[in-house]
């Protein structure tokens, strides 16, 4: 870029005028912040005031736009200048709605204000405008890994909205699991007698599609690239190997039923029972005729044991709850009432979980005449022929026994989430698992798991979303779910890869940064080597090639900034983030001496909660020290331990850093990013000690988009905080 | 038409296989609102409902669930019928709508049906009481029903509670509200004939409608 041309612009609309002496903000940002170009308007956002910032774009060749007037989350549409870099300076949510009214406050609120306009200027003064990635994939092409439901699901969305797609099943035939059931739970009104599974016809639908075409007897040999360029290798089973192209990818490798074997006190491998999917294939063969077992004898009497091998907390078998098996099992049990009423069947259950209209599914099954008996399992022993179920009823709170020519057991859903990449080789379990994506990333050959081997989702907000990006799981390998809470996931994974391409075709980012054109630069003459980047990324965006250097795949980027944060040397930066952008604007403020009783705080605030929390305790006029100083940050992993040693050189009282909540039941965008911030700044108090502060002078938080209130009162706590251990002795030195 | 063991005897010794339908069937059959126990899903509101709960053998909740198990002389004895005071808070509460007032009601009118009811169980006694004194004159004399719960244990006990209400009574006949000449004979109604007619007609229908002729 050739020229860079500076301007700043003051809105004093919505009250700013009238609290704000623009005077003063007016010199500052032409003396102190170096803008020469600053003009003032009552209303900026009006399309009179957008307008005077267009024409200084087109007449005066403005490139840089700093505004200040509300947060940056406000107005974003009115303050949108394709191919110019803007900055906001927040004086509205910021400053006048959270300072404390009236003339006592004049002077705080002021040099508030002034702060954040040398901050802008500051950071403004840093900025690039992002070109995007200019060497990005642009195959539009979806892979879906499975031709179960949800891998059908997908296929059939995505080809209807236009896009071709791979499908590569395993099995010699499609439908997987959801095809071999005999009747499906209704989805519909009245949800009182099982359905059709309509396999047939969604099968028949993919295979005549032209945009569709199907892999059978195939595996992924190998995974290669990143999103709109993705090279594949597909294995079929007679050893031909295919090379193909995608976009995207959808994992919808599904389940396998946990082993009833495993169960041999539920009387796992005698002949009078059976697992869920096993009543299915005697449904199949009774066609809703009489129902025989495998070994021929006929049906009288049934009992389902539900939570057969789930929900365990002995650590044995399965910990969780596969949701669809109770639903499942009152469907099953219909089986035998629609057949033949005078068969008795008992479900033993200890909580029947049927959410939404489940509930009508389960009054149509008492209505049938189901037995619903709340009882704890304890043993199933073959009994003359039949099985004996020994329980204890939970309402009559006694132990008893029932009877029945076939026991169902209901088990659980077990993901096909192939190898867990964060166990060492030597502790994968002794059946290796098979990987389904074979991915050549330095993270592993498959997709991150999750608590008892699930795979990856962004559970919380996003679903589908895994930490691989442009590859998202769908269906029960993520989370176990029942056929339309597959159909809905396929269809949202599949709508998320189309997201996906689409962005990569144009240079940039996927979600959550959807748009995004910056993208992460490194300055590799000044790397070390030390891998940091390479092994924190959460998203294993970045490779290393043969020196050890990092290789980044910008299309798998989310640009979170994390290996900005973990870069030693900071030779990683974004073209409108960077060490730079934050740190100039640290040392850009009006530091009080060390005798002034007004305190600097610099709150470093993750811009996807704890940012939009700051502005709504503003919008609720919710008051808050006005000695803090808040920079929004894309993530807290993306906070360079170099912008804290910065701060506290520079005379700041202390450093408030908020994010989301870490840990098992994470909510940070970017999985990872809050909790690697809490854990390097676990580390910083040496460093404090070392320059002879208090640890207190470095504080983090955890808090969540609707946390207001919260974070104002952190915030007062604090302040009150560092007048009780005083000011830094450090002001004055630079 | 299945028989029904009649008597308690009858079936005493007999273990019939748990959690079959075979109980759950009569009661849908031989009890008033008996086609509504197997809609209950188990909450325990009417359980936690009852004034009088924890007075009783079983909660209409645990009744349910026994009626279901197949035990039927456990429940058939039982007196949580019997000490239903028909205040209709389980009937009101119920998220299924159960109608657990009648069926209760219907429950102890099976089990007196069948022998099960000790006949010294108060209120099946007073029932007892109650409906014969009634449908004698095709209206209540109150008189006779009082010296007739009065003299339940016994001639002595009869006299010395007759003797320790004599103030109330007095007060009462002062009132106009107590004629002792009601003990010879009393009031009659109208169409006694009528009634007696309308009564045998409700037995025959309740006897097509449940399939049994008490």
């Amino acid at each position: 870029m050739a020229d860079n041309k500076f301007a700043a612009y003051l809105c004093a609309g919505c009250g700013l005028g009238d609290t704000l002496n623009f005077n003063e903000i007016e010199k500052i940002a032409k003396k102190e912040g170096k803008m020469p170009l600053v003009k003032r308007h009552d209303f900026l956002c009006s399309a009179a005031g957008v307008q005077l910032i267009r024409d200084d774009i087109e007449t005066e060749g403005v490139t840089h736009v700093m505004i200040a007037a509300c947060s940056r989350r406000a107005k974003t549409e009115a303050f949108d200048f394709p191919g110019i870099a803007v900055t906001r300076a927040n004086l509205r949510e910021g400053v006048i709605w959270i300072v404390a009214t009236g003339p006592a406050h004049d002077e705080v609120r002021q040099e508030m204000a002034n702060d954040y306009v040398r901050m802008g200027c500051a950071e403004l003064k840093k900025m690039k405008v992002p070109g995007g990635v200019a060497n990005s994939g642009s195959n539009k092409r979806i892979l879906v890994v499975g031709g179960g439901v949800s891998g059908l699901t997908a296929a059939i969305e995505a080809a209807e909205t236009g896009y071709q797609v791979l499908l590569v099943e395993k099995a010699p035939q499609l439908g997987g699991w959801a095809a071999r059931l005999w009747k499906r739970v209704p989805y519909r009104e009245p949800y009182a007698q099982p359905q059709d599974t309509g396999m047939n016809e969604l099968i028949g639908r993919v295979v005549a599609h032209p945009l569709i075409s199907v892999h059978l007897n195939s595996t992924l040999a190998e995974t290669a690239g990143a999103p709109g360029r993705f090279a594949v290798k597909i294995a079929q089973d007679g050893g031909a190997v295919v090379q193909e192209m995608v976009g995207a990818i959808v994992q919808t490798s599904g389940f396998t039923t946990y082993d009833v074997a495993r169960l041999p006190e539920l009387g796992g491998g005698l002949p009078g029972v059976v697992d869920q999917a096993g009543l299915e294939a005697l449904a199949m063969a009774a066609q809703g005729k009489e129902f025989k077992r495998a070994d021929g004898h006929a049906v009288q009497s049934v009992v389902f044991v539900q939570c057969a091998g789930q929900r365990d907390t002995t650590g044995i078998h399965l910990p969780y709850c596969s949701g669809h098996c109770c639903a499942t099992s009152v469907k099953q049990a219909m089986y035998f009432k629609d057949a033949n009423p005078d068969i008795d069947t008992v479900l033993l259950y200890t909580d029947l979980r049927l959410p939404g209209m489940g509930e009508d599914f389960y009054r149509s099954a008492q209505e049938k005449g189901v037995t619903f008996t709340k009882g704890k399992v304890s043993g199933v022993k073959a009994d003359n022929g039949g099985c004996t179920v020994s329980f204890r009823d939970l309402i009559l709170d006694e132990n008893t026994t029932v009877n029945a020519d076939l026991v169902v057991l209901a088990t659980g859903q077990v993901p096909n989430s192939g190898v867990n990449i964060e166990l060492p080789e030597e502790q994968q379990s002794e059946v290796k698992p098979i990987s389904i994506l074979n991915l050549t990333y330095r993270q592993g050959k498959d997709l991150p798991q999750l608590t008892a081997g699930l795979t990856d989702s962004h559970f919380i907000c996003f679903p589908y979303e895994t930490r691989r990006t442009g590859i998202y799981a769908a269906g029960p390998v993520r989370r176990p779910m029942d056929m339309q809470q597959a159909v809905e996931d396929a269809t949202g994974a599949a709508l998320k890869a189309i997201q996906t391409v689409e962005n990569a075709a144009l240079g940039r980012a996927a979600h959550p940064r959807s748009g995004d054109l910056s993208y992460p630069i490194v300055r590799l003459e000044g790397c070390t080597q030390c891998k940091r980047c390479t092994v924190e990324c959460p998203f294993g965006a970045i490779d290393e090639d043969e020196r050890r250097f990092p290789v980044f795949n910008e299309a798998r980027c989310r640009r979170c900034g994390t290996c900005m944060g973990a870069c030693p040397v900071r030779v990683i930066s974004f073209e409108n983030y960077s060490v730079d952008t934050v740190g100039s604007q640290i040392k850009s403020i009006d530091m009080p001496d060390e005798f002034s009783e007004r305190p600097r705080i610099l709150l470093l605030a993750c811009e996807n909660d704890a940012y939009p929390a700051l502005d709504m305790a503003g919008l609720s006029r919710t008051v808050y020290s006005a000695f803090v100083r808040a920079i929004p940050v894309r993530c807290l992993g993306s906070v360079n331990a170099i912008w804290i040693t910065d701060a506290l050189n520079g005379g700041w009282d202390g450093v408030m850093m908020m994010g989301c909540k870490r840990g098992d039941d994470y909510q940070c965008h970017f999985v990872k990013g809050s909790e690697l911030a809490y854990y390097r700044m676990s580390k910083i108090d040496d460093t404090l000690k070392g320059m002879g502060l208090e640890t207190e002078r470095v504080a983090s938080y955890e808090v969540a988009i609707t946390d207001n209130q919260k974070v104002a009162a952190l915030i007062n706590e604090y302040a009150a905080k560092i007048k009780e251990i005083g000011m830094s002795p450090m002001k004055g030195f630079n | 038409m299945e028989t029904l063991p009649m008597t308690r005897t009858a079936t005493s010794h007999a273990t019939p296989a748990r959690y079959r339908n075979h109980f759950l069937k009569e009661v849908e059959t031989h009890v008033e609102d008996g086609e509504w126990v197997k809609m209950c899903m188990q909450c325990g509101v009417c359980a936690g409902s009852c004034p009088l709960g924890p007075k009783w053998e079983h909660t209409p909740q645990k009744i349910f669930m026994m009626i279901r198990a197949g035990k039927r002389e456990e429940v058939l004895k039982s007196d949580a019928m019997w000490m239903c005071t028909s205040c209709y808070n389980c009937m009101a509460r119920c998220p299924r709508k159960l109608p657990i007032t009648h069926i209760m009601h219907g429950i102890a009118r099976h089990a007196h049906n069948l022998g099960f009811t000790p006949k010294a169980q108060p209120t099946r006694h007073f029932s007892v009481l109650f409906w014969k004194n009634c449908i004698k004159n095709g209206r209540l004399n109150e008189l006779k029903l009082t010296i007739g719960l009065y003299f339940r244990d016994g001639l002595f006990a009869g006299i010395k509670q007759g003797w320790d209400m004599r103030n109330v009574a007095l007060g009462l006949v002062l009132a106009k509200r107590l004629n002792p000449f009601e003990l010879f004979g009393g009031h009659g109604c109208k169409d006694h004939k009528g009634i007696a007619a309308m009564l045998k007609k409700a037995r025959e229908i309740e006897g097509q409608r449940k399939g049994v002729v008490h």
